[in-house]
């Protein structure tokens, strides 16, 4: 240090004057969300476009719903996303990438179990260059045979490091012990899978679903609406299909059981993934179940998170949360825990579950998480990607953005009763199921003493 | 786009004020970012910069240990810290009703923040499992951010983990605590940044009232972390017990920004020609023509462009398969350095990249927090909140010629090689 003489910590928490008074919150300020363009094209294809005009750039959000049925649908979907950028009739991977640089902008592309998601930005003028790459990819997207061997390969890599992180591997075994063998499950494909998909197979995937009739395309920038459309119309005219892109069937009902106990030889930690059933948007007590899920472990301020983390220091963090699956919704309830903790972070995590159904939530609480809710949602949608990404996922619920609009109001209509009903209802821990990956040689014994655990 | 607005002023206890009015949002920030990050912290004291970030929120004189996070989330914000090299960020972001709110909580922990024994020993419970999760826990934990500086650089500022180890995190006492807010916490060596749906005037009396009366102290003085440039290759190999594929990193130096800011953004654009996009070299050349790596990522600067006074770090890093000699991809690495320091990008080339960094800028800033937190950290480090509202046109002045010369420069110096071999049963797989 290089001060040698120092107040000490009792001196430097005190002043003079004394403590102080929080001050009041100030005058409310609203800006309204913009207007959002809608039309469905001859394609098929439903298109969202919102002017907020900030900064010179658009959002892309584009969902094209990619179920499939066949055990090797994951690993041809993964390797489709992969190399849909890779080559066209007329473009190779890199001249690809050089038209959308030239106007600033970036494409990723993903797939899961539910839709293969393109998701990006660009300059706002570059919106026709932009559109113009995505018009190639669809209708003459070649993936080559030697970009779809070299993929393979890269996939089976990647692969082989994701299942070593406990996070993916914690991940897989909740999926399996909440939805058993439904394709929702397989997020990951399997490395022998992979190897085993052929060019043929990526391309004909391609042609049979990779199509714009039941596909949503989200914009968002400094763009004029109208003008946007129009483009988009012009530029995918070509993109035709007579299928309709294919929904994921809803999972089957989650069954409350035991947490499983999955071995992970040496680990340091153990990660906890406790799951019940939930509510969509849809549903009426849906602001209801956000707001009793916040005070439960929704943010920092919540009573899990006290506990375990201000109080005990058992975790860096810990997550409850809403996960929107087809049909319905599943609350996940996660932390991370060093291994010597493990079986008090599980008492003290089923006590805190146990005690909002005993001890439901108070005034004060309700009315943080509700002015948490609005706030946060106000803040998500301040930006062109956060607006983005919120029309999309809600247009593809079936929601739009009076959704969003009504959201304040129905949060500050929950009352306490509401909530301490919610509370009985979805979150008892006799409603859950789980995994718990660690060590079982050293977290084995202190968990199984607490009951409700199977495994190895 | 407006202009951004900057205004500034320094109050008489020496705390530095940057107003950035935004009409346009409904949403206001605070940000306080002190001058004292990890390479400060003492030897035998690793992480301690962190833990005491961590402290920072434990309570002040006004506000019981968890009363931060529930006002400021009460308020509907949210909040966050982080410590770099350089310096120390706390932050929330509220609806703009909250202005004062944030001013508040902010003004009472640097003021008088309660330091407790019970809250050290909790949060070092705390901040270990957070280097569990981050680092020890997972495959190729702390890759490359805490095992390359060790084989670049030889003095402990510069060489050593800021995470910290975990027998000095359980050594740390209050004593220290106090010690280290009294000399890096003294509002001479902070600034406060306030960005977002505010007035001027009305935010500056704000910030008089509130952090006004914190009574002057003496600033530290900063100190220099310079060290000389290696000038050999320097080679080390980390077994990593998680790890199923080997993986590498190159770490080279780069120009002080402070003086040579020209020469600093040609290697940040560097790092794009190199590894941004399929169209980048090391992307094409390694991944696949070559196919030796199955990722390859280039960038300028430890923890992020233009995130700490000199010196700071480039950084190449790629994983491979076990069945690939290193030193093959190191070789393929060396042949397109040598290239662009012959001949350098062309001017499509390179105007690309810079097409890519003006979109990623705008993207900043049209996020508050994002925005307010890159103005806050260029003014603390450079003087200049000004670099970030003029970086699009730097970097567009940005010539072929520049890169070339980055690129030389990584050629002709010495730079740090890490190797990670697979070390544990699940390796094997591999």
């Amino acid at each position: 240090m290089t001060v040698t003489t120092h107040r000490s910590a009792a001196e430097i928490s005190r002043t003079e004057a004394g403590a102080r008074a929080l001050p009041p919150l100030g005058a409310t300020r609203t800006v309204p969300l913009p207007d959002i363009e809608e039309r469905t094209l001859p394609n098929g294809l439903r298109v969202l476009a919102a002017h907020r005009p900030r900064v010179p750039m658009v959002e892309v959000r584009l969902r094209i719903p990619f179920a499939g049925d066949d055990p090797a649908h994951p690993a041809t979907a993964e390797l489709l996303s992969s190399t849909l950028l890779a080559g066209t009739a007329t473009r190779d991977r890199v001249e690809i990438d050089d038209a959308l640089a030239a106007v600033g902008a970036e494409l990723g592309v993903s797939v899961n179990p539910e839709r293969l998601h393109i998701g990006g930005s660009g300059l706002a003028d570059g919106l026709p260059d932009l559109l113009a790459v995505l018009a190639d990819v669809f209708t003459a997207a070649t993936h080559p045979d030697v970009e779809v061997t070299r993929e393979r390969e890269r996939l089976v890599e990647r692969i082989i490091v994701a299942r070593a992180q406990p996070r993916t591997i914690a991940r897989e075994a909740v999926q399996r012990r909440r939805f058993g063998d439904h394709p929702i499950t397989r997020e990951m494909p399997l490395g022998e899978d992979v190897a085993a998909v052929t060019a043929e197979a990526v391309r004909a995937l391609h042609a049979a679903a990779l199509v714009p009739r039941g596909s949503i395309l989200t914009l968002v920038g400094d763009i004029d609406t109208t003008a946007a459309i129009a483009q988009v119309e012009n530029a995918l005219a070509g993109w035709t299909s007579d299928a309709t892109a294919r929904e994921l069937s809803p999972p089957p009902p989650l069954t409350p059981g035991d947490v499983a106990l999955v071995h992970r030889k040496g680990s340091v930690q153990s990660q906890l993934r406790l799951s019940a059933p939930a509510l969509s948007r849809h549903d009426p007590r849906y602001a209801t179940l956000q707001l009793t899920n916040l005070v439960f472990g929704g943010y920092f301020s919540s009573r899990w998170m006290e506990n375990m983390r201000e109080e005990k220091g058992y975790t860096y963090s810990v997550h409850s949360g809403v996960e929107f699956v087809p049909g319905g919704a599943v609350l996940n309830v996660d932390t991370d825990v060093a291994s010597d903790v493990t079986a008090a972070a599980l008492l003290e995590t089923r006590y805190e579950l146990g005690r909002l159904t005993a001890v439901p939530p108070t005034v004060a609480e309700v009315e943080a998480a509700r002015s948490y809710a609005v706030g946060s949602l106000l803040i998500s949608l301040d930006s062109q990607g956060g607006l983005a990404s919120s029309l999309a996922s809600l247009a593809a619920n079936g929601l739009d953005v009076d959704w969003l609009r009504a959201h304040p109001a129905r949060l500050e209509a929950v009352t306490l009763e509401e909530v301490a009903a919610v509370a009985l209802a979805f979150f008892a821990p006799s409603a859950f199921t789980g995994v718990l990956v660690g060590d079982a040689d050293v977290i084995g014994p202190g968990v199984r003493a607490l009951g409700g655990i199977t495994g190895p | 786009m407006p202009a951004v607005e900057l205004h500034r002023t320094t109050l008489p206890n020496g705390l530095r004020v940057l107003i950035v009015p935004d009409p346009t949002t409904p949403v206001v920030g605070v940000a306080v970012h002190v001058d004292v990050g990890f390479r400060s912290e003492p030897e035998g004291r690793t992480g301690f910069a962190h833990l005491f970030e961590h402290l920072m929120f434990q309570g002040s004189e006004s506000l019981e240990k968890l009363a931060h996070f529930r006002h400021v989330q009460g308020s509907g914000g949210m909040f966050n810290g982080s410590t770099h090299q350089d310096y120390t960020d706390y932050f929330e972001v509220l609806p703009a009703a909250g202005l004062e709110r944030g001013l508040f909580l902010e003004a009472d922990r640097l003021r008088a923040p309660k330091l407790t024994v019970q809250n050290l020993r909790n949060q070092v419970d705390v901040v270990k499992e957070e280097i569990r999760l981050n680092v020890l826990n997972r495959p190729y934990g702390g890759f490359p951010w805490i095992l390359l500086p060790p084989i670049l650089y030889d003095t402990f500022p510069n060489a050593h983990n800021g995470y910290g180890d975990f027998s000095e995190l359980e050594q740390a006492s209050l004593d220290d605590a106090a010690a280290f807010f009294d000399t890096y916490y003294a509002p001479g060596n902070a600034q406060v940044t306030v960005a977002g749906y505010l007035d001027v005037d009305e935010t500056l009396r704000l910030v008089e009232k509130h952090f006004g009366d914190i009574p002057a102290r003496p600033t530290p003085q900063r100190p220099s972390f310079a060290e000389p440039v290696p000038g050999a290759q320097r080679r080390q190999v980390v077994p990593d017990a998680q790890a199923p594929l080997p993986a590498l990193a190159l770490g080279y130096r780069m120009p002080d920004p402070g003086t040579d800011l020209d020469g600093y953004l040609g290697h940040v654009l560097l790092g794009s020609v190199l590894g941004d996009g399929e169209a980048a070299r090391l992307q094409r050349r390694l991944v696949h023509t070559d196919e030796l790596v199955t990722d390859v990522s280039a960038s300028a600067g430890l923890m992020g462009p233009l995130d700490a006074r000199d010196p700071d770090t480039f950084t190449i890093s790629a994983r491979h398969p076990a069945a690939v000699d290193p030193d093959d991809v190191l070789t393929a690495v060396d042949e397109e350095l040598d290239k662009l320091a012959a001949v350098g990008p062309s001017a499509d080339e390179l105007a690309r990249q810079v097409a890519r960094w003006s979109a990623w800028l705008h993207q900043e800033n049209d996020s508050l927090t994002d925005r307010m937190l890159g103005l806050g950290a260029r003014e603390l480090l450079y003087g200049r909140a000004e670099i970030a509202v003029e970086l699009p046109d730097r970097l567009a002045a940005v010539t072929p010629d520049h890169v070339r010369a980055a690129a030389g420069a990584l050629c002709s110096s010495g730079r740090a090689v890490l190797l990670i071999e697979p070390a544990g049963d699940e390796g094997e797989q591999a």
